[in-house]
């Protein structure tokens, strides 16, 4: 069922990501967070370039990646649909997690970090606890 | 597939000057097309040679398998918005249309009369006291709405502020995502080129530097970082795009269709902005002296 | 195409039209006026036998208006091709637009005929209904002065406006699609037409059929009149006629010889008239003194009229003249002359638009 609200998709040139692997990954980030759920459709291609100005290619070409890896489907006729979430059983920590995501987030602007001490801060741990092995 | 523009040693001269020299392209169909190039490469020359309101001094042009503006048919499968987008100052919206629809066996009415409302431009304003993006948006209406094969634009965004330019560039691409046209467009902006297409050519100084589609072109085109190098022992697969050297360190952009194999390089990623800044900055006598010094060395 | 180019053209005819209808308005209120003078006064000149000496009152009836009228005449084939012909192309190629006509689904071909054959007939429709209302207007007149056939009133009257108008607009159009540029058209087609319509009524015009010889006695009332003068350096006298009055006939030329058509020697002047040059040094007298050459009318009193009646012993008046009867074959001829001029710059402009223009 349509839940009646459609992602809007954002592109960042200046970044050296690709346009189609951007709308790729924020429509995974979008499953992830529970934003967008099975049976919703995607925006037309028309629709996408019609918003953001970009290649009708690279939105056919996002869409084709994200039904190959079984997450949208195309309806021909109908529009592009989602068959199947990212979001699972930890959708429930979520909430709690967010929370205290944001209680750390103010602790370091108080101690007087900026936002690119932040980010590094966060990267680094997220690497270190990676490599080793804890999730 | 067939070629939407296909040239052959094309070229053209005002008197003794070569504004486009020994050009050979074979655009495919289905690509939107940047054309790309420094002021006075030549790029406003090779769209008017396509639409047919210059003629080739030198080599051949085909649009669409047929010479451009050779029969009214012809005409009707190729829409064009000219640099500048010149209108009729003293005729209306309306008017223009009108014109469109007496002019153009294909006329789309609803087509046009919709894109128009869409716009919010009033039929009886006169064109004369349009501003700079509703003039380029009424003309591309008129070029889209005859129902066109091929679209061509000569720097149709180049005199627009930044808001215009981005409304114009979304009306363009959703006419391409449900008419399915081709389209070249020529820029100098190189940020608007690599937002709508997907494939590319690079004029300069009046001729081509390198044409392809725009993954090729990025997969291909890579920055080597390394020891300073002697450019005459580089591989006979990779060519020198670009070179900048400091008495220790040597980067270049190079053009490639294998892996770099040698381990004292640094390979990086390019932009495409990368790409084309390297062919523009070069001079083409250059490029063709380093060339020669390569074969040389075979 | 027909729609673009009316709709292109379409405030530049209402301005004509306007025109013409307010010029309509004000000779249809003033023009019978003009017959009823003129046809009073010869009933009156009939009765009272003086036809010949006195003057039609009709010449010099709304005289303004007249002037006004000859003028608009004279100067609306220039005008425009000024303002229709030369802008036509030339404009669309300073503002740019010819690059929007030309994408459209329409060839270069038909852009040019149908903007030329609009502008062009449009134009010989106005000059022709602006003559049709001078002609009309300036017909009691004309009878008055009898005169048509001149080189001042031939090129105001009749079918040959028309023909001025085709070709001032046919120029102005092709300097336009040549120059590229409205104002330097503009002003190659003032040139152009200025030279063309001297021209053809000088060197052309009276070419067209040969003239009717005809001899008339220097003391005829019919004669133009016989004029001394002297070249005041080296004493030389000349003699000329004055154009004889054969009415709504062109004169072409005229001069004095005897029977086997040789001019009069120096020795016969002298021998004619001995106290020339005394005659002429004297105060009273109006014969040229510093080179230049005018005629000084008979008739008048003193020792000329005695010098030409011994002239006109063996010597006559000898007029080549175009008769009133070829004044509609001149028409059409001067019309075919123009018309030809104004289809060969159609054909040089479809040409050089279709295959010059980059």
């Amino acid at each position: 069922m349509n839940r009646g609200m459609m992602i809007e998709f954002t592109l960042d040139t200046r970044t050296g990501v690709p346009p189609y692997l951007q709308l790729v990954q924020q429509v995974r980030r979008a499953l992830r967070l529970d934003l967008l759920s099975e049976g919703d459709q995607l925006p037309t291609v028309k629709e996408v370039v019609a918003r953001i100005a970009i290649n009708p290619n690279t939105v056919l070409k996002a869409y084709r990646e994200l039904e190959h890896d079984g997450l949208v489907a195309a309806r021909p006729g109908v529009g592009t649909f989602v068959v199947k979430t990212l979001s699972d059983s930890t959708i429930a920590a979520h909430g709690p997690l967010r929370h205290e995501l944001v209680r750390w987030l103010a602790k370091a602007r108080r101690a007087g970090l900026d936002d690119e001490s932040i980010e590094a801060l966060f990267r680094d741990s997220f690497r270190a606890s990676s490599a080793e092995g804890i999730a | 597939m067939t070629a939407v523009v296909a040239t052959s040693g094309l070229g053209k001269r005002y008197g003794r000057n070569w504004a486009l020299s020994d050009c050979t392209l074979e655009i495919p169909q289905g690509h939107v097309v940047g054309l790309v190039g420094p002021n006075g490469a030549g790029k406003s020359t090779l769209l008017n040679l396509a639409v047919g309101l210059l003629s080739p001094s030198a080599g051949e042009i085909e649009v669409l398998g047929g010479r451009p503006a050779s029969d009214p048919q012809q005409l009707g499968r190729v829409g064009f918005v000219a640099q500048d987008t010149p209108t009729f100052a003293g005729l209306s919206v309306g008017d223009h249309l009108r014109l469109g629809a007496h002019l153009n066996p294909g006329w789309d009415a609803e087509l046009a009369e919709g894109r128009i409302a869409q716009l919010g431009l009033a039929l009886d304003h006169r064109a004369g006291k349009l501003s700079g993006g509703q003039r380029a948006q009424l003309v591309l209406t008129l070029a889209v709405a005859k129902r066109p094969e091929l679209l061509i634009l000569d720097e149709p965004v180049a005199s627009l502020d930044p808001l215009a330019r981005r409304e114009f560039l979304q009306i363009l691409m959703e006419t391409v995502a449900e008419h399915g046209v081709s389209v070249v467009l020529s820029s100098h902006l190189v940020a608007d080129i690599e937002r709508v297409c997907d494939y590319l050519v690079v004029l300069v100084a009046s001729r081509v530097q390198v044409a392809g589609t725009i993954d090729d072109l990025l997969s291909s085109h890579v920055r080597l970082i390394g020891a300073r190098h002697d450019m005459g022992s580089m591989p006979s697969n990779q060519e020198v795009i670009e070179e900048s050297h400091t008495d220790r360190q040597s980067t270049i952009l190079i053009r490639t269709d294998g892996p770099i194999l040698d381990p004292r390089w640094t390979v990086e990623q390019v932009s495409l902005e990368d790409v084309v800044l390297a062919y523009m900055g070069q001079q083409s006598g250059e490029r063709s002296s380093r060339r020669q010094r390569l074969a040389i060395r075979r | 195409m027909i729609w673009l180019a009316w709709r292109q053209f379409r405030v530049q005819a209402s301005i004509m039209l306007g025109l013409l209808v307010a010029v309509a308005i004000v000779a249809a209120l003033t023009g019978p006026h003009l017959s009823q003078v003129h046809n009073a006064f010869l009933i009156a000149c009939k009765q009272a036998h003086d036809c010949d000496s006195t003057t039609d009152p009709v010449s010099s009836t709304y005289h303004g208006l007249a002037v006004a009228l000859q003028t608009m005449m004279l100067l609306l084939p220039l005008l425009l091709g000024l303002f229709w012909g030369a802008p036509l192309i030339a404009r669309e190629f300073e503002t740019g637009t010819y690059r929007l006509a030309w994408s459209q689904s329409v060839s270069r071909r038909r852009w040019v005929m149908v903007k030329i054959g609009l502008v062009v007939l449009s134009a010989m429709l106005a000059a022709g209904a602006l003559s049709l209302i001078v002609t009309w207007w300036s017909s009691a007149s004309d009878a008055a002065q009898q005169d048509r056939f001149g080189v001042a009133t031939f090129g105001l009257r009749g079918v040959v406006p028309i023909a001025y108008a085709a070709f001032a607009c046919a120029f102005g159009v092709a300097a336009g699609a040549l120059l590229r540029k409205v104002v330097p058209a503009m002003a190659t087609t003032l040139v152009a037409y200025v030279v063309a319509r001297v021209a053809v009524a000088l060197w052309v015009r009276p070419h067209f059929m040969s003239p009717v010889l005809s001899s008339v006695s220097l003391l005829s009332p019919n004669s133009g009149g016989t004029g001394f003068s002297i070249n005041a350096g080296s004493n030389a006298v000349t003699v000329t006629a004055g154009p004889p009055i054969i009415p709504n006939a062109w004169v072409v030329s005229s001069k004095i010889v005897d029977g086997a058509g040789q001019s009069p020697t120096q020795q016969v002047l002298q021998k004619v008239c001995p106290n020339l040059p005394g005659i002429a040094s004297g105060p009273a007298s109006a014969v040229g003194q510093s080179g230049g050459v005018h005629a000084v009318p008979t008739g008048g009193q003193g020792a000329f009229p005695q010098c030409i009646t011994k002239l006109a012993v063996h010597y006559h008046e000898l007029a080549a003249y175009q008769p009133a009867s070829r004044y509609w074959a001149f028409q059409g001829l001067e019309t075919g002359v123009f018309l030809v001029l104004a289809v060969a710059l159609a054909a040089l402009t479809l040409w050089w638009v279709r295959h010059r223009v980059a």
